[in-house]
């Protein structure tokens, strides 16, 4: 099936051409580099400010309270004026804290999802490196930013950040094997890796529907592992705020506060993107086997907004939980790994393995 | 009856031995889940609870002290800042200690309104306790819709008594005026809205798998050791401590008044928290009996403009919402007590904890002391 | 087998559980139910306290700039904190007769803990609630009032038929 959905890789070779018309080719390369960071730095940025936002409001909802209402209409600058207020207030320096380190903290956190972001094909062409293992990639570059949860909760010299930063350790080492397991799951259907690829042998229909049950367990396990993984309730258990006050980042104020927050809500962000581009098509419409008229209506509508779309029904569905359930404790999260999740989501390759197999998918 | 309890095994089981090595972590006194300036030196082996010490004293306002210097009349304004969500048993409690000690039959208007009261303030004591154990266990959903419930309640206390938490609205004789004429009203609104609410606490908590691995079987207390400790109320009564004080002492209109006195005993905080659902449902059934059949009359007995007990000693207890409160005077005929003791449930119910919590992750360190409900103004007075 | 089968219904039977919460607050997300919050400051027009409300202790004067205080005394001293204090002074009447009349009736609101006592002793019905609710200040010596207005002056009892 052609597709004519717009792409954005015209765009991208149009200024791909015209810089090296102007340019020398290192030159041009460089300048490239440099616009691709600042999109990527100004996108960090404002997702970041919307996502609290979001949170916010939809929290709000669901506890039948108004939320944000205070900085422009339904409060929307809200987040802005708490950015603003964390930039601008003190740094606390820690007695007897390991300064390099507790400075290198927020930064490890914030680059790691920075690089599992480079990866993410946003809409078609859009994407700003398609590696060939772009899955292996995002697994590994994400789970590096809980290098930075535990050097910033043995750096900042308090019994509650160390106990935090333990119980996240645990925890990512745990939930990482099931995540790359449900991942794998799609690897498996695709045949593939590389992530545009695997959004394109979605054309004829989601994953979560061709591959149906095996599908759907696998999605269900994805989202409760990596919901821990990024330390989100009913898992955020790095930062019971009933335990242990802030977790691994009690002792941290200012802007350094502010990274660990913005990249807790950046990760978040990724993971839905995860999730919608391998078990909702990415940016693909949502097409039905043949029905060419009901294919092409949905073509008119752009990839860029397919994939927002989704990405935020996967944040809201974290949300959701979040908002609902109870904390697990520390003992019940690994039982909930080990014990369910791991032998399922390793019944489910298996099965998953049979199905392809035998072809019985769509 | 009760057998004779041997008190000093579970005594010894509370005793602390410190190390030199120990790794303490404090909890407070500010710390969000101690809910108040309460002092917990943890000492923890892994996450493991090896000991915990509370230091108490923080909000110590010296209100046996105050006492002294105050009228019986004035006294009711400082049991207000005790256990301020049982504000109206508090009062309750000294009143009916001087009605007794003066021998003053109040009009029986006085007594439904206090019944009414009563089960009013516990309900919405318990409502906000829900709300905080919900948070404590990280659910913070909880917390909006147990505060959004209790605003009912508050509103009916505001209407009535012009304030919504410390309404000295208790005085010796009766009430210090009639209450709205929309009080009944009111009240039997309330408890239609919250029947049709209870469902909804269940789904969200009650029911909730992983509220139940977090509440089974944590904090077991037995029998036994509510008793050596003296926990009263819900905690005691998840004990299978019958310890009711509307049951086994009744005062004012509750031995006319059918309802229950819940009692579980497996003793865990899941069995606290059912039996806090419980008491909710119940003090429903008795608002409905007593709401609607409020005889018309007085709002207060004749009193003397100063009230001057007699010499002598005098004893009175309530069940508020979190236990047993005593309250004991000691007259030597003037007008201001010669000396007042509130025996407070949270006092008894806090120094339990130790005992519960050993062995015990920190994680349910903050469970059982959810579930025992502290309020630590009451603690130290 | 039968640990098999328990493992399965305990999956089971927790998803439907934790299903049945998120039920709860998805309900509340498509149709949000009743917000008690108060907007304040932008329905400060409209706010209206109970009739009850225990603002602070005011002193009721009628048109004429006149309040029902004789200067007794005896709030001051049922008061069980000393929010209240009674100045008087002593003026001639119409008859020329030197009488006890109240200078000030300063009352500190910081210190009052609302608990009625000098509204309900005063024998002569001179104090009330006001619903008044805002009392926020920069200085504390802001909240120390005078209840009696200046120029007021006791109003006459009438005479009983
Ligand atoms: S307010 Fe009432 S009690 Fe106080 S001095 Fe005046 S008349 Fe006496
Ligand atoms: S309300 Fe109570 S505390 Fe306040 S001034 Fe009157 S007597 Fe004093």
């Amino acid at each position: 099936m052609i597709l004519d959905i717009y792409s954005f890789s015209t765009l991208t070779t149009y200024i791909d051409k015209s810089l090296h018309a102007i340019m020398a080719p290192w030159l041009a390369v460089a300048a490239e580099l440099v616009l691709i960071g600042l999109l990527f730095l100004a996108f960090y940025a404002l997702l970041g400010l919307f996502l609290v936002y979001l949170e916010r409001k939809v929290c709000a909802v669901m506890q039948n309270r108004i939320g944000p209402n205070r900085v422009g209409k339904w409060g929307i600058f809200q987040t802005v004026a708490d950015f603003i207020k964390l930039v601008t207030k003190e740094l606390i320096p820690i007695k007897n804290a390991d300064n390099f380190l507790f400075n290198l903290a927020p930064f490890i956190v914030i680059i790691a999802s920075f690089m599992a972001m480079a990866a993410l094909p946003f809409a078609k062409g859009l994407q700003a490196i398609d590696f060939n293992i772009g899955i292996f990639y995002i697994i590994a570059v994400s789970s590096l930013g809980i290098v930075g949860v535990l050097i910033a909760g043995w750096s900042s010299n308090s019994k509650y950040s160390l106990i935090g930063a333990m119980r996240s350790g645990a925890q990512i080492v745990s939930y990482e094997l099931s995540v790359g397991l449900s991942l794998l799951a799609v690897v498996v259907f695709s045949g593939s890796m590389q992530l545009s690829t695997i959004v394109e042998s979605q054309a004829n229909g989601w994953w979560i529907f061709k591959g149906h049950i095996p599908a759907l367990i696998a999605f269900v396990i994805y989202l409760i592992a990596s919901t821990a993984e990024i330390n989100r309730g009913p898992f955020d258990l790095a930062e019971a705020e009933s335990e242990l006050t802030a977790g691994f980042h009690t002792e941290y104020s200012g802007i350094k506060f502010a990274f660990f927050f913005l990249a807790e809500y950046i990760n978040m962000f990724i993971v839905a993107a995860i999730a919608a581009t391998l078990f909702f098509g990415g940016w693909m419409p949502l097409h039905i086997g043949h029905w060419e008229a009901f294919n092409r209506v949905m073509d008119f509508i752009p990839s860029i907004i397919w994939f927002f779309g989704k990405t935020f029904f996967i944040i809201y569905l974290i949300m959701w939980f979040k908002w609902t359930f109870p904390r697990l404790r520390i003992d019940q999260l690994l039982k909930l790994e080990w014990k369910y999740l791991l032998p399922l989501s390793l019944l489910n390759i298996v099965l998953i393995s049979f199905v392809v197999l035998m072809g019985w998918y769509f | 009856m009760n057998s004779p309890i041997d008190m000093s095994e579970e005594i010894i089981k509370n005793i602390i031995v410190k190390e030199d090595d120990d790794y303490i972590v404090n909890m407070g006194p500010q710390h969000p889940s101690t809910h108040g300036v309460l002092r917990l030196e943890v000492c923890l082996n892994g996450e493991t609870v090896k000991y915990m010490v509370p230091h108490i004293g923080y909000i110590h306002r010296a209100i046996e002290k105050m006492s002294e210097s105050d009228t019986y009349k004035q006294i009711i304004h400082l049991t207000d800042r005790m256990d301020y969500l049982s504000a109206h048993m508090n009062n309750e409690a000294i009143c009916l200690a001087v009605e007794n000690a003066l021998e003053i039959e109040v009009p029986e208007r006085v007594k439904y309104i206090r019944v009414a009261l009563d089960e009013l303030s516990r309900v919405a004591s318990h409502h906000l306790w829900w709300s905080a154990f919900g948070m404590d266990l990280g659910a913070l959903t909880t917390f909006f819709y147990g505060m959004r419930d209790r605003e009912k309640i508050l509103a009916i206390f505001e209407e009535s008594f012009g304030s919504r938490l410390l309404h000295s609205f208790v005085t010796p004789g009766g009430l210090m005026h009639d209450v709205h004429p929309n009080f009944q009203k009111h009240i039997m609104e309330f408890v239609r809205y919250f029947r049709k609410k209870l469902p909804e606490y269940k789904q969200l908590l009650t029911d909730n798998v992983i509220f139940h691995n977090r509440t089974k079987g944590i904090g077991y207390m037995s029998r036994e050791t509510a008793i050596a400790f003296g926990v009263t109320g819900p905690s005691g009564r998840g004990s299978g401590f019958s310890c009711d004080v509307r049951k086994t002492a009744p005062y004012g209109l509750y031995n006319e008044i059918n309802f229950k006195e819940i009692l579980h005993d497996e003793g865990d905080s899941f069995t606290r928290y059912l039996v806090r659902m419980e008491e909710m449902e119940e003090s429903l059934n008795i608002l409905e009996q007593v709401a609607d059949n409020i005889p018309e009359g007085d709002f207060t007995a004749k009193m003397k403009p100063i009230v001057k007990l007699p010499e002598g000693e005098y004893y009175q207890r309530v069940e508020t919402a979190r236990g047993e409160l005593g309250v004991y005077i000691v007259s030597d005929g003037k007008k201001f007590p010669y000396r007042v003791k509130f025996r407070s449930p949270n006092f008894s119910n806090l120094f339990v904890l130790n005992t519960l919590a050993m062995e015990h992750l920190i994680a349910d360190l903050v469970t059982i002391s959810g579930s025992l409900d502290l309020v630590i103004p009451d603690i130290d007075r | 087998m039968n640990s098999i089968i328990e493992y399965f219904t305990d999956i089971y039977k927790g998803v439907r559980s934790l299903w049945a919460g998120m039920r709860v607050t998805g309900k509340y997300f498509v149709s949000p139910g009743e917000i008690v919050t108060e907007q304040y400051p932008e329905n400060r027009a409209t706010l209206k306290m109970e009739e009850r409300f225990k603002g602070e202790v005011i002193m009721p004067h009628d048109e004429n700039n006149q309040h029902r205080c004789t200067g007794c005394g005896i709030c001051e001293v049922n008061c069980p904190n000393g929010s209240i204090e009674i100045i008087t002074k002593r003026t001639p009447n119409e008859e020329g007769k030197m009488v006890r009349v109240i200078d000030k009736h300063i009352y500190h609101l910081a210190m009052c803990t609302f608990c009625e006592l000098c509204i309900k002793t005063c024998p002569s019905n001179a104090l009330a609630w006001g619903q008044d609710f805002e009392h926020a200040v920069f200085d504390r010596s802001k909240l120390n009032k005078v209840l009696n207005k200046p120029g007021s002056s006791l109003k006459k009892k009438e005479v009983k038929s």
